[in-house]
């Protein structure tokens, strides 16, 4: 099991590393490798620690707590690694082939490390480890969140890697603090492990496991994307690249949820749980309020669903508060559902990107039309998004009210259904407002420069004359769905009033979507009894019973 | 000298050096040119350095010499020098007024609003700190509550100055503070993880900096300013 671990931790490095210095190509092809191979790393450690503890050296500990984080950036990695391939074909846009092929070397290189960044956290033994596992995640995404080398994401990154940096320093204070607790049970020498806390329990000092506790969720909720520090989120999440905003939101705000939880499990050990689900309580309630209101009125598609990452922050949060062994087990399957449909949401945003060269929902209509696959994928998980069944976060949200319930949180959990409702309103109208209708009225259309959809060959250099063109069901051009629109594009410019067939990009681009529905499919109906045990003892260990 | 006294000058001397440090960020407050905020981050790190010797030889820590060479080698010399590069700008070439661009202008309060909100913040921080009792072994309590102080100090100088340059200041400020609280209240800490913390700084530097002359080589200044398309 060692070589195993030892390979996880290695795998995505290299392949970083080799990114930065090979073509493009090779840099893609290693990815899609390292991605693969580290997901199947990851289910090899995930059968041993459904079982039993694995700790290495006095740096690498692996339960099962760490595990279903390390399953959620697996499955990531492993489907944004192929769906890259497209993305990066498609989407780069530069008219300079050595422009976009340095915009390729460093989307890989910084893919592979933000990925090697967020595997490693939650395999970190001490907290000391674990913050700068986290930092590394900060300073690699910021870079990634630049690479577009537009205005926006100029503006985002910038705010980004100073938001989050600051939000880290507080939580290196609460490491600080973590140590000062520590020391004072453990002596000087102590270097920060876990589990050597987590055993010295009601003896710690509980002033300094407060303080640890709140800066931890001050801190690492700012890159969690808690209220009120959640200001970053939105839009480093729109101007990322959509791999980048997938990673971000469905990988990335776990692993600093992950490191409040170690926090969690420290304190409720020494002052027991009541102050800190109290804490997280406030702190998803006031997030999940905040989100359920923003994506009400959301005209940009991925600041929508930025906001329904801080809405499922909020839940997951929320969840932790109420303590019960049933709503916690509903948290870590909420982890992963979430992952799977956040990841497929943004592979769809990213693949609208490409089609209709805007991120804003009203250049999007007839989607569902125009995109005989994403389209309806991205339904669909915007669908599982909003909690509806049969998808895994039905069913982690029910055990989450359930478990709210059984342990008597009445007002909270019903705060909770009330705002997930609101939440689930504004997702699903904005969302499915623009899918569902005819392909817009266009405005008149500038000669093409430049621009035909991949998979089809439709636009001839002409341009259907008008608005009558874009009508439904007016066959303007010779699509294979015999439907066209023209589109007016905010992004490229030269690239405005192109002609859009039905088709997909990229079928690199639609298989991880298929992939990532099934495991959704798969969380909701029947999750496997290995994934089910493995998630029960990681609600144990975070309960405490553990 | 007796040991009470030895003791007494001790605590003297580790106050008086934290509460510089304290009096080095306001000094950032009000600075006008980036050059000499950079200077100002240099002193403040140069006198963290000092402290780290004065607690190791205080309380015989020798791994704290180490690390004030480490941390004085990076954050004296490498950072500021770093910051001075990546401030020219390509193109800029040589030094000169390129290589200071003012950042007078960029307060979003007057200077004395400025001044009397972080005074405001510096005492909420000591207070709070010092309410809170949290003793060390190794040096006197009055140190981490002028770190808390300076930790809220560095925080307005994020929030109130407009112009990248301050705003990385601001962060690396935080970390002197973070420093300071550290070697107050955490002198034991394994040299290998005050290290880590330390490189971890490094990285955080260079990406702040590539963002910065990023910016630079679009022709763009400094200023935050018009940084106010995201919204919503």
């Amino acid at each position: 099991m060692l070589i195993v671990v030892l390979l996880l931790l290695l795998c995505s490095l290299a392949a970083g590393l080799v990114s930065l210095a090979a073509p493009a190509r090779a840099g893609a092809a290693i990815t899609v490798v390292s991605g693969l191979a580290s997901f199947g790393l990851v289910l090899a450690v995930a059968g041993t620690a459904a079982h039993r503890d694995i700790a290495y050296l006095p740096y690498l500990r692996i339960d099962a707590l760490s595990v279903i984080f390390m399953l959620a950036t697996g499955f990531l990695y492993a489907a944004l690694a192929v769906y890259s391939v497209g993305y990066v074909t498609e989407e780069t846009g530069h008219e300079d082939p050595a422009d976009a092929h340095r915009y390729a070397r460093r989307f890989y290189a910084g893919l592979n490390l933000f990925c090697w960044a967020m595997l490693a956290a939650p395999m970190m033994n001490s907290l000391a480890l674990l913050w700068i596992a986290i930092e590394i995640t900060t300073v690699v995404s910021a870079l990634l969140v630049a690479l577009e080398g537009t205005d926006g994401s100029a503006e985002a990154a910038w705010k980004y890697v100073l938001i989050a940096s600051a939000g880290l320093g507080l939580a290196l204070l609460a490491t600080i603090f973590a140590y000062v607790a520590g020391a004072q049970v453990l002596g000087g020498r102590y270097d920060l492990a876990l589990p050597p806390l987590l055993h010295a329990g009601a003896a710690l000092p509980h002033t300094p496991v407060r303080l640890a506790f709140m800066l931890a969720v001050l801190g690492y909720g700012t890159k969690m994307g808690l209220f009120p520090v959640h200001t970053w989120l939105p839009d480093a999440h729109s101007e990322a690249p959509a791999p980048v905003s997938a990673l971000l939101s469905a990988s990335l705000l776990a692993d600093s949820f992950y490191a409040i939880l170690r926090y969690y499990q420290v304190t409720a050990a020494a002052t027991g749980s009541g102050f800190p689900r109290e804490v997280l309580l406030a702190f998803g309630v006031a997030s999940l309020l905040l989100a359920a209101l923003q994506v009400l009125q959301q005209p940009n598609l991925k600041r929508l669903l930025a906001y329904s990452s801080i809405e499922h922050m909020g839940i997951l949060a929320i969840g932790v508060s109420f303590g019960a062994p049933a709503a916690l087990a509903g948290v870590m399957l909420h982890v992963l559902a979430h992952a799977a449909a956040k990841g497929n949401a943004f592979m769809g945003a990213g693949v609208f990107t490409v089609k209709f060269g805007s991120t804003q929902l009203s250049a999007h209509r007839g989607a569902l039309g125009l995109l005989p696959w994403s389209g309806p994928l991205f339904l669909a998980a915007v669908l599982a998004l909003s909690a509806m069944p049969p998808f895994g976060i039905f069913r982690s949200e029910f055990q989450i009210v359930a478990g709210g319930l059984g342990s008597g949180r009445y007002a909270a959990t019903a705060v909770l259904i009330i705002l997930v409702t609101v939440a689930f309103s504004g997702l699903t109208a904005s969302a499915s407002r623009t899918l569902l209708q005819p392909p817009q009225a266009l405005r008149p259309a500038r000669p093409a420069a430049a621009g035909t959809d991949a998979g089809s060959a439709a636009a001839d250099g002409t341009i259907p004359p008008g608005p009558a063109a874009s009508e439904e069901g007016s066959p303007a051009t010779d699509g294979p769905g015999g439907r066209a629109v023209v589109a007016v594009l905010d992004r490229p410019a030269a690239a405005a009033g192109r002609v859009l067939t039905r088709g997909e990009p990229s079928a690199w681009m639609v298989v991880p979507a298929v992939a990532g529905m099934i495991a959704l499919l798969v969380l909701g109906l029947h999750p496997p009894a290995e994934l089910t045990g493995l998630m029960a003892r990681a609600a144990a260990q975070l309960g405490g019973v553990a | 000298m007796g040991p009470v006294h030895v003791a007494g000058a001790y605590r003297g001397v580790v106050d008086i050096l934290a509460a510089l440090t304290l009096v080095v960020e306001f000094g950032m407050l009000r600075q006008a040119l980036a050059r000499d905020q950079i200077r100002l981050y240099a002193a403040q790190s140069a006198l963290i350095s000092v402290l780290a010797i004065v607690i190791g030889a205080g309380r015989g820590l020798t791994g704290l010499f180490a690390l004030a060479g480490l941390s004085a080698a990076l954050k004296v010399v490498a950072i500021p020098l770093v910051m001075r590069r990546l401030l020219r700008g390509p193109g800029r070439g040589g030094s000169g007024p390129a290589e200071a661009p003012g950042v007078a202008g960029s307060l979003s309060l007057s200077l004395a609003s400025t001044v009397l909100w972080s005074l405001g913040l510096a005492a909420f921080g000591a207070f709070t700190f010092t309410a809170m009792n949290i003793h060390s072994p190794v040096a006197p309590a009055a140190a981490l509550a002028i770190a808390a102080a300076m930790v809220l100090v560095s925080f307005a100088l994020m929030i109130v100055r407009r112009d990248a340059v301050s705003q990385a200041i601001g962060y690396f400020s935080l970390d002197n503070a973070i420093s300071l609280a550290s070697l107050v209240v955490a002198a034991g800490l394994p040299l290998i993880l005050e290290t880590l913390f330390l490189f971890d700084l490094l990285v955080a530097v260079v990406v702040f900096g590539l963002l910065m002359r990023a910016r630079h080589a679009r022709g763009q200044s400094l200023s935050t300013a018009g940084l106010t398309k995201l919204r919503g």
